[in-house]
């Protein structure tokens, strides 16, 4: 068979294309096609254009100078993917992806979304390029991102309620899928992370990846020098391995992945995939899942529906496995407290997601040396999530 | 790669062939409602007519199915099915009944397990086959090579939009039958355009040599009766498995679900 090799298709051992055989040749066509676009420069100009002209790139590395004065310890730069449109670095990967589906001469994508971010980006993306959307999304997140949903509602898309399952993020994901095998002679599915069958991980991957190029180009105007350090939190990965690649050879700097702790790790209800999952396949990849002995999907649990989910990007697995890669976590607890803290030492609120990594620039900052330099990537910014923090402390507007 | 050795489901397929008669190959979720039922339903299904079964092994996300099986895994992951107590229902069952027998599980559950270990257990408890609708021929070699030995036969699916390179990379692989999905869509979706399912699966006849059965929208004695007389069997899951649905807490589950399966044998002898 025209089959690109094993290798090509994995990140080490992990990744795959774990599909069902109606959707194969829909993956393989995305393969080729990828392939072609991936090193033409017409195509990598459309999206440079699009990226700084309708997203608003570059992003600025802004010096957070109180919160480094606060902590004590190394200069705490942060890479502003919350003032991308929309709000999130997720809209990088859509711009890119809604290029192909106009290449592959489709009308019409379907997307997953936990916290919302991405399904307002294919929404947005999709009003913009004259594409039919529908965001699969599931109940219980659609409960705690009530705003999200009116955004997608007002851009054109349809928003479809997933109601199996736990209700969140996972099953969003199951249900897409089920659209794509029905659909798929007239529908690209617009993947939100690192995750599914080859080539999603890597392409989403390629599409993030100006976070990262971008972020070493002024790190290096502004300090001349290399970070030591880079900070971003782990839901598929997407928003971390885009600042990450561009600095995988750099073997200095180290690259730390906050996942979330959800109540804590020994109560079970977290999402922190490398603190104990094994691995396995789900939804097209093979990588760390958490599951069940007999090889059940476990629920999970974040505060932050954007991290609530039982599976890890392939490529992060095999950076975990080489140790490239540290993979920590903090606990809702401790996002929240982060959460406050920023918007009070900086005047920025940032997403419940990106509130992790700030939890872990917290515990860390101190233990560097004021000439070391960390950054860490502010991947969306708070207004979705202020509602349901006010929920959570008891005040109702 | 080596196809693994012929079992009751070749011999099942060339006897009815030898009769000129077309297999019916009932689905049910083991442990919906529970294992125990499970065992009396495969019993009373072969005396109904069916000529192979199904036996889904729940998964927690399962892809490819529609609400109908989704529900039936949850109902049976409720009670505490897994796959090693589906292996010693089957080991049980096969002081029974010599039906050939077919996993049809999610590749997450094989793989908690090991490959190799799941094709010892399964052989051992007396398997004949598995079909995995999330492992397509590009992530089949370590399960194949696995299972090339003894077994279970490794049942591939082809669907509506597979190219003619992976028509024959299924038919190189495929052991026992070749799965052929009748829709592009997911289980218990609605039946379509009969004339290209029968193209198609005469296209993959020809160039196969080995049996062809069609699964997926076929819900009714009329749908089996007309997908038949092209195919080499016909697999019959939503159908039935709403029927357990409705069924599960009435004594006339047994006797319904074999009226229903008697049924579909019967419109499949009109159909020779």
């Amino acid at each position: 068979m025209a089959r690109t090799s094993v290798k090509q298709s994995r990140f080490g051992e992990y990744g795959g294309q774990y599909v069902p055989e109606t959707l194969m040749p829909a993956i393989l066509e995305l393969e080729k096609v990828y392939a072609k676009v991936r090193h033409d420069p017409s195509f990598q100009k459309e999206f440079q254009d699009c990226l700084r002209q309708y997203v608003g790139r570059p992003t600025p590395l802004y010096f957070a100078k109180q919160l480094t004065r606060r902590l004590g310890g190394a200069k705490i730069y942060l890479k502003r993917e919350d003032l991308c449109h929309t709000g999130a670095h997720k809209i990088n990967n859509t711009v890119g992806q809604a290029l192909l589906t106009k290449r592959m001469k489709k009308r019409r994508v379907i997307a997953e979304t936990g916290a919302g971010q991405h399904g307002v980006a294919v929404a947005t993306i999709a009003a913009m390029f004259g594409l039919e959307a529908e965001v699969y999304m599931g109940t219980e997140d659609m409960a705690r991102q009530a705003l999200n949903v009116f955004r997608m509602r007002l851009l054109g898309a349809t928003v479809t309620g997933v109601d199996a399952g736990s209700r969140t993020l996972k099953d969003a994901i199951s249900e897409a899928m089920r659209d794509w095998t029905t659909n798929v002679r007239t529908t690209h599915y617009l993947l939100g992370s690192v995750l599914g069958a080859h080539p999603y991980p890597m392409m989403i991957r390629d599409f993030q990846s100006v976070i990262g190029r971008e972020a070493r180009r002024q790190i290096m105007a502004a300090e001349g020098t290399l970070p030591h350090c880079l900070v971003a939190c782990v839901g598929g990965g997407s928003n971390s391995i885009g600042l990450f690649y561009p600095f995988i050879k750099d073997t200095r700097t180290q690259m730390v992945g906050v996942e979330a702790g959800g109540m804590g790790l020994t109560s079970g209800k977290h999402a922190a995939r490398f603190a104990g999952g094994v691995p396995g396949v789900l939804h097209g990849t093979m990588t760390y899942l958490l599951q069940d002995r007999h090889g059940q999907i476990s629920s999970t649990h974040s505060v932050s529906a954007g991290l609530d989910y039982p599976a890890v990007g392939p490529e992060h697995a095999m950076h975990h496995d080489s140790g490239r890669v540290q993979y920590t976590s903090a606990t809702d607890q401790e996002a929240l407290e982060a959460f406050d803290l920023l918007s009070q030492e900086e005047g920025i609120i940032p997403a419940l997601e990106s509130a992790h990594a700030v939890a872990e620039v917290v515990k860390r900052a101190p233990t560097m040396k004021k000439n070391q330099i960390l950054i860490m990537n502010l991947s969306g910014r708070g207004d979705k999530d202020v509602d349901q923090v006010a929920q959570m402390r008891g005040i109702q507007f | 790669m080596i196809a693994a050795p012929s079992n009751r489901i070749t011999a099942t397929f060339a006897r009815l062939r030898r009769q000129g008669e077309k297999a019916l190959i009932p689905y049910i979720m083991a442990g919906d409602p529970s294992l125990a039922e499970t065992e009396t339903l495969v019993v009373a299904l072969e005396k109904a007519g069916a000529d192979l079964i199904e036996l889904g092994v729940p998964f927690s996300d399962p892809i490819a199915d529609g609400p109908v099986i989704q529900k039936a895994a949850e109902r049976a992951l409720r009670t505490g099915t897994s796959l090693r107590g589906i292996l010693q229902s089957v080991k049980s069952l096969r002081t029974r009944t010599q039906v050939p027998l077919i996993l049809m599980t999610y590749y997450n559950t094989i793989m908690a397990m090991g490959d190799r270990a799941f094709c010892d257990a399964a052989v051992r408890a007396g398997v004949d086959g598995v079909i995995i609708p999330d492992m397509p021929p590009e992530e089949a070699d370590s399960l194949q090579r696995a299972s090339a030995e003894k077994g279970p036969c490794l049942i591939f699916l082809l669907a509506p939009t597979s190219t003619t390179a992976r028509k024959a990379e299924v038919i190189k692989r495929t052991s026992g039958f070749i799965y052929y999905v009748s829709i592009t869509g997911i289980t218990g979706a609605k039946l379509r355009d009969r004339d290209s399912i029968k193209r198609n699966v005469r296209a993959i006849q020809k160039k196969a040599g080995k049996p062809v059965a069609v699964g997926f929208g076929i819900a009714t004695p009329d749908d089996a009766r007309q997908i038949a007389a092209f195919s080499d069997g016909v697999i019959v899951g939503s159908a039935l498995v709403r029927k357990i649905e409705e069924l599960q807490h009435s004594t006339d589950l047994v006797t319904e679900i074999s009226r229903f399966t008697a049924e579909l044998k019967a419109a499949l002898s009109d159909s020779c």
